[in-house]
C-alpha cells in the first residue's frame, strides 16, 4: 500500500492506512478560489463584527465582509445593521470613512441620503422619476441574514441558511468560557486595529490558529521568552509540549483546541512578566471567578487555554490575552487579516494595560509569535508552486486514535475543518 | 525656550544621534543599538487606525518596554525568528529632523522615515512614516528614553508583518 494517494480529489482519506491528504491544487487554483467564494462564503455565517465596536446610536464601521463593501452600523434605535455599502442609484460607496457617528449616508456622487438604518431619505431632484419611483424601497440592501451571538454578528448572504444559533451549535460553550471572563458577562473590542496581508492561501490561517504541532519549531523564540521570564515551558518526558491539550471537534466544521494553561493568562494566572505589583490584583480576579462561578468552572476559565475556529473564517485565541481574528482571501495565494482586542468591560486601567501588554507578546504583526506563523504560511505557498510533482499535505497525525485522545498537536480537529470544506465543495460543485 | 534647547541639546547633535541609530539598526548591531536607549526605554508602533493612541487603552502593533525590547533583540539575533531568517536588508532615510520641545530632562524631537525593506523570497516593502522621540542626557550622552514610529499606511496590508525594528 502506498503512503500517499494518487487521482485528483481535494480531500483523501483512508482510515484503514490511517491517512488524510489534501491535495495542494485546493491553496493555488482561481478555480477553486472562485467557488469556494459561493460555496462557502455565501453560504456560512460570517463573522461581521462585535456590538462593543458600535457602541452608540449612529456610530458605524465600514469593512469588507465575504468580498462585499459593508457598513456594520447601529441606527437612532439601537438596532445593529450590517448594510451594503453600495448607493442603489449608480453604485457608489455612499460611506468612504473607517469609522465614525453618522446621522445619515451622503453619497457623494449625485447626493442621495440615506438614514443610519438604510432607509432612503432624500434624493435631489427626485420628481424626475416616474410614478413607480418609491422611495420606501429604495433603502440600502441590508445583507441577506444578520444575527448575532453574545454581540457577536455574524451575516449569512444565503437566506435560507440555518440560524445562527443551530449553525454554532456545541462551539457556543467555548464561546462563553471567553466571555465568563467578564463578571457582567459583556466583553468590548478594545480600540486598535491590527490589518496585515498574509501571502498564503486563507484556509493556511485556519489550520496554523489551531495547530499546536508546529509550536516548538515555529515559536521558539517565543518559548525562549517565556523561559527568560521564569516561565516552565519544558515538556514532560514524552510529550511535545508543556502540558498535554486536546483537540476538539465541535460539529459543523468549527473546532477548537483545549489546553491546560502553562503561561500566563490575565485571567487569572501570573506570570513574572506582569510584575510584581500585579500578583495581588491577578488573585483577586480570580476570587472573583472563584465567587461567581464555583471553582470548577473559575478553574475552566482561568486555567484553560483555547484556539476556537468558527468555520470558515473567524479564530477566537483566549491565550496570553483573547484575540478575535478573522481573514478573507483576495486571491488563492493572498489573505487579509483583521485583528482585535476583546477583554471585560468591567477591567481596570490596570487590568486591560495588563492585557494589551500580554496580547503583544505573543500575537499580532509585532508579536514575538504571529510574524514567524506569517513567515512559515508563506514558505509553504512558495512550496505549493510545486502543487503538480508534490501535490499532497499531510493531516494523518493521530489518525489511529479515537476523537476523544486527538491531542492538539495532533490533526485531528484540522481534518474537522476540512472534511467540512470538502462536504459544502462538494455540494456545490 | 530657545535659550533653553540651544544649552541643552542642539540639532545637529539630535541627527546625530538619529542617523547613528539608523546606521546601526540597518546593520543589525542590535546589541550596539540598545545601548543607546536608557534604562527605562520603551519602543512603541501604534496601530494604524489610531495613530495618536495611548498604548495602556489601545492594540498597538509594538508596545515594548525596556524588558520586552531586550528579548526582542534576543529574538531578532536568534536563526529561529523566521520572520527574520535570513535578515532582511533595510535601508532607513531619515529627515526633517527636529526638535519639539524640552520639559525637565526630557528633550523631545521628531523625524520622517522612509525604510525600504528588501528580503529573500519577498516583495520588496516601503515603510513610510515619522518618529517621535524622548531623549535624556546621561553620563554626558545623549540617549533614548522612548521612541515612537508612527506609519502613515491606513493599514499594514502588504507591509506585513513588523518584524524588525522600525
Amino acid at each position: 500500500m502506498n503512503y500517499q494517494p494518487s487521482g485528483h480529489d481535494f480531500i483523501v482519506e483512508n482510515p484503514q492506512a490511517q491517512t488524510f491528504f489534501v491535495n495542494r491544487e485546493v491553496f493555488v487554483s482561481d478555480d477553486v478560489f472562485e467557488r469556494e467564494k459561493r460555496a462557502i462564503f455565501d453560504r456560512c455565517w460570517i463573522y461581521v463584527g462585535h456590538g462593543s465596536e458600535i457602541k452608540n446610536p449612529g456610530d458605524f464601521k465600514t469593512r469588507p465582509i465575504a468580498g462585499r463593501p459593508i457598513i456594520f452600523c447601529r441606527d437612532r434605535e439601537g438596532a445593529v445593521h450590517a448594510l451594503i455599502n453600495c448607493c442603489r442609484h449608480r453604485g457608489a460607496l455612499v460611506c468612504r470613512e473607517r469609522e465614525g457617528n453618522a446621522r445619515q449616508f451622503y453619497c457623494m456622487y449625485h447626493g442621495w441620503t440615506y438614514h443610519p438604518d438604510g432607509r432612503l431619505k432624500s434624493v435631489p431632484g427626485d420628481d424626475a422619476y416616474g410614478a413607480s419611483f418609491d422611495k420606501s424601497e429604495m433603502g440600502l440592501v441590508a445583507v441577506p441574514r444578520l444575527e448575532a451571538y453574545r454581540d457577536f454578528y455574524f451575516a449569512n448572504f444565503d437566506r435560507d441558511a440555518i440560524d445562527l444559533d443551530t449553525y454554532l451549535g456545541k462551539a457556543k460553550d467555548y464561546i462563553d468560557i471567553v466571555i465568563d471572563q467578564s463578571p457582567s458577562g459583556k466583553m468590548q473590542i478594545i480600540s486598535g486595529t491590527q490589518e496585515y496581508d498574509i501571502r498564503a492561501n486563507w484556509k493556511l490561517l485556519v489550520e496554523n490558529s489551531v495547530d499546536d504541532y508546529h509550536l516548538i519549531s515555529t515559536h521558539s523564540t517565543w518559548l525562549n521568552y517565556m523561559r527568560n521570564s521564569g516561565v516552565n515551558v519544558t515538556p514532560p518526558k514524552g510529550d511535545l509540549l508543556p502540558t498535554r491539550g486536546f483537540g476538539r471537534d465541535l460539529g459543523n466544521g468549527h473546532l477548537t483546541t483545549d489546553n491546560p494553561n502553562y503561561r500566563g493568562r490575565p485571567v487569572a494566572k501570573w506570570i513574572s512578566v506582569y510584575g510584581e505589583d500585579a500578583k495581588a490584583d491577578i488573585e483577586a480576579l480570580r476570587n472573583e471567578l472563584v465567587a461567581r462561578l464555583g471553582p470548577a468552572r473559575a478553574a475552566r476559565v482561568a486555567d484553560t487555554n483555547r484556539n476556537l475556529a468558527i468555520f470558515p473564517n473567524l479564530v477566537i485565541n483566549d491565550g496570553s490575552s483573547v484575540t478575535v481574528r478573522h481573514f478573507y482571501p483576495v486571491a488563492p495565494d493572498r489573505m487579509h487579516v483583521t485583528a482585535w482586542a476583546l477583554g471585560p468591560v468591567e477591567e481596570t486601567e490596570a487590568q486591560r494595560a495588563r492585557r494589551l501588554h500580554a496580547f503583544l507578546t505573543f500575537y499580532g504583526p509585532g508579536g514575538f509569535a504571529t510574524p514567524d506563523d506569517v513567515a512559515a504560511l508563506e514558505a509553504a505557498q512558495l512550496g505549493f508552486a510545486a502543487w503538480r510533482e508534490v501535490p499532497w499535505s499531510d493531516l494523518s497525525r493521530g489518525m489511529a486514535k479515537a476523537g476523544a485522545q486527538q491531542l492538539a498537536t495532533d490533526e485531528g480537529h484540522l481534518r474537522v475543518f476540512w472534511r467540512k470544506w470538502n462536504e459544502l465543495m462538494e455540494t456545490r460543485a | 525656550m530657545n535659550e533653553i534647547l540651544a544649552s541643552t541639546v542642539s540639532r545637529a547633535e539630535v541627527e546625530d544621534l538619529f542617523y547613528h541609530e539608523a546606521d546601526l539598526l540597518d546593520s543589525w548591531r542590535l546589541d550596539e543599538w540598545l545601548e543607546l536607549l536608557t534604562d527605562d526605554a520603551a519602543y512603541y508602533v501604534p496601530p494604524n487606525d489610531k495613530p495618536d493612541a495611548d498604548a495602556r487603552y489601545t492594540l498597538f502593533t509594538i508596545a515594548d518596554d525596556i524588558v520586552r525590547l531586550r528579548e526582542r533583540v534576543i529574538r531578532l539575533k536568534d536563526p529561529n525568528c523566521h520572520a527574520e531568517f535570513p535578515l532582511s536588508r533595510t535601508r532607513r532615510l531619515i529627515g526633517n529632523v527636529r526638535i519639539t520641545g524640552v520639559d525637565g530632562d526630557i528633550i523631545s524631537a521628531a523625524a520622517n522615515f522612509i525604510i525600504h525593506r528588501y528580503r529573500h523570497n519577498d516583495l520588496p516593502r516601503v515603510f513610510v512614516g515619522h518618529y517621535r522621540y524622548k531623549l535624556r542626557r546621561q553620563g554626558g550622552r545623549l540617549k533614548i528614553a522612548e521612541r515612537r514610529a508612527i506609519l502613515d499606511a491606513e493599514e499594514l496590508g502588504l507591509l506585513g508583518s513588523v518584524s524588525f525594528i522600525l
